[in-house]
């Protein structure tokens, strides 16, 4: 199974590291042609607005609108989380805004409130230990949405159908089950038809 | 249990920052135009390295007061300067909240022995290096993130590509060596042995290693991308240029896509003047930046 990671900034190379580990073949995406030829993508961790813009400016914004419509799963981590949501608080404007939540950016404070805990994943057994980095939360999810873990009550994880949105960096440890997840999500999706 | 301030939390912060470029700022104002363009991060200073330069004197930390109006005006990280050594300016940093802290040879070094000891700090902190001893006794100080030194304030890249080129070179030299050779090459190199090892298993640096220090024109960012950097700090290379708008965002496409030729052609066109460089033998030993650190 070939998935990709887009790499038009931020932490890729770490993703593409475990996602081999989970075992996938996984590519840096920097081009919208490259997404023919991959069954699912991450949206890597980095700075929104950057990756934003850049998205853009190259095109991404309509390509993964199709890419989506096409059932291809979608994961976002961190920054990630930002560009899926469909609601950013405190601005009228959304990137991609593919998944049915509110998020709201930096909602931990600056970097000297990042953190590392263990969390539970619903899905993962056992305790996952997670990265934030200046990190954003969920603060709303419709309900088609589906929480799967939640710090000191508050949204951390979440999935709808072929989409998965977390907060932390799976990518800074060696863990690799949560890209274990997402890739048991693309196998689910494989030659699943358009609607 | 939470825990704050660890080394993966400290250097997973530069991890998010790759492929990107840090721009220096002195006002909110610079620092919309550098989040507008796609900075991933500013660095909040009183005045870009060109000046510091051409104003002479003792440089120190910048005043509060702009670090706090650049942290208002941006939602991106916010970086400042203090003196080698100087560790009080670095906690007044840490308290102020600025999301990492550059302990940088651009201002008068405050100890001509000692840099900081890092590892007392929450906050994460991006050094200079000119070669794998300096960068790996940094990080054996608890530096997160290392940037070659170049020479700040010149437009001028040929330090900072030798800075690179010597770091990459070392790096490939100690991965190819023997393991019985780590111990004399940590002791060539005045490097902590643990991470002359882990560059021996690895091949690379233990945390994200950036450009810095004479990056003017989008080509330049580009090239040092080439060389094995992780990402680009610019200094006075945007707002000592005719059109930092422009040159902030070319600058911004072209690390992205260093190796996109045909688009960093189409970025450098009629981009106005780059800011006037300075060519590196007029300097007089003691306006060399890149000497300060030891």
């Amino acid at each position: 199974m070939k998935v990709g990671v887009l790499a038009l900034q931020g932490a890729v190379a770490e993703h593409i590291r475990l996602l081999e580990q989970a075992g996938a073949d996984a590519i840096p995406v920097k081009k919208v042609s490259q997404l023919a030829e991959i069954q699912g993508l991450v949206l890597p961790g980095g700075e929104s607005t950057t990756i934003g813009k850049l998205m853009k400016q190259y095109g991404f914004d309509t390509a993964l609108q199709q890419f989506h419509q096409e059932k291809k799963p979608i994961f976002g981590t961190c920054a990630g989380m930002i560009l899926l949501a469909k609601e950013i608080a405190g601005q009228d404007w959304n990137h991609l805004g593919l998944m049915d939540m509110k998020v709201e950016r930096n909602a931990f404070g600056r970097q000297r409130e990042s953190f590392e805990v263990d969390l539970d994943i619903k899905g993962i057994p056992e305790d996952f230990r997670a990265v934030f980095i200046r990190a954003p939360l969920i603060l709303e999810v419709g309900k088609n949405v589906d929480v799967l873990a939640s710090h000191d009550g508050q949204i951390v994880a979440a999935r709808q159908d072929h989409l998965l949105a977390i907060s932390f960096h799976p990518e800074l440890t060696d863990d690799e089950r949560v890209h274990g997840y997402f890739l048991e999500m693309v196998q689910e999706y494989r030659g699943v038809e358009t609607v | 249990m939470i825990e704050t301030g660890t080394s993966r939390v400290k250097r997973g912060m530069a991890e998010m920052q790759k492929g990107g470029v840090i721009m220096d700022v002195i006002n909110a104002e610079q620092a919309k135009v550098a989040e507008a363009a796609g900075a991933v991060a500013v660095m909040a200073l009183e005045r870009v390295p060109a000046d510091i330069r051409a104003a002479g004197g003792v440089a120190r930390m910048a005043d509060p007061t702009i670090v706090e109006d650049v942290m208002k005006a941006v939602s991106i990280p916010v970086m400042a300067k203090a003196r080698i050594g100087h560790f009080v300016e670095a906690k007044v940093l840490e308290a102020l909240g600025v999301d990492y802290i550059d302990e940088s040879e651009v201002l008068t070094p405050a100890d001509e022995v000692f840099h900081i000891n890092k590892k007392e700090f929450t906050v994460p902190f991006v050094c200079g290096a000119r070669d794998l001893g300096e960068a790996l006794r940094r990080i054996g100080e608890g530096a997160s993130m290392i940037r070659t030194k170049g020479e700040p304030g010149t437009g001028n890249i040929v330090e900072a590509v030798r800075h690179q080129r010597m770091m990459q070179s070392q790096i490939r030299k100690v991965q190819a060596m023997s393991y019985d050779e780590l111990m004399a090459e940590a002791k060539n190199l005045g490097a902590p042995y643990e991470l002359l090892e882990y560059i021996h298993k690895n091949g690379k640096l233990p945390v994200v290693n950036f450009a810095a220090g004479g990056v003017a024109t989008p080509a330049d960012a580009a090239l040092m991308m080439h060389l094995g950097s992780d990402g680009v700090f610019v200094g006075s290379g945007i707002f000592k240029s005719d059109n930092p708008e422009r040159f902030a965002k070319a600058i911004v496409e072209a690390t992205t896509h260093y190796e996109d030729y045909a688009l960093i052609g189409q970025l450098s066109k009629d981009l106005g003047t780059a800011m006037k460089g300075i060519e590196i033998s007029s300097l007089l030993k003691n306006e060399r930046m890149a000497e300060r650190g030891w």
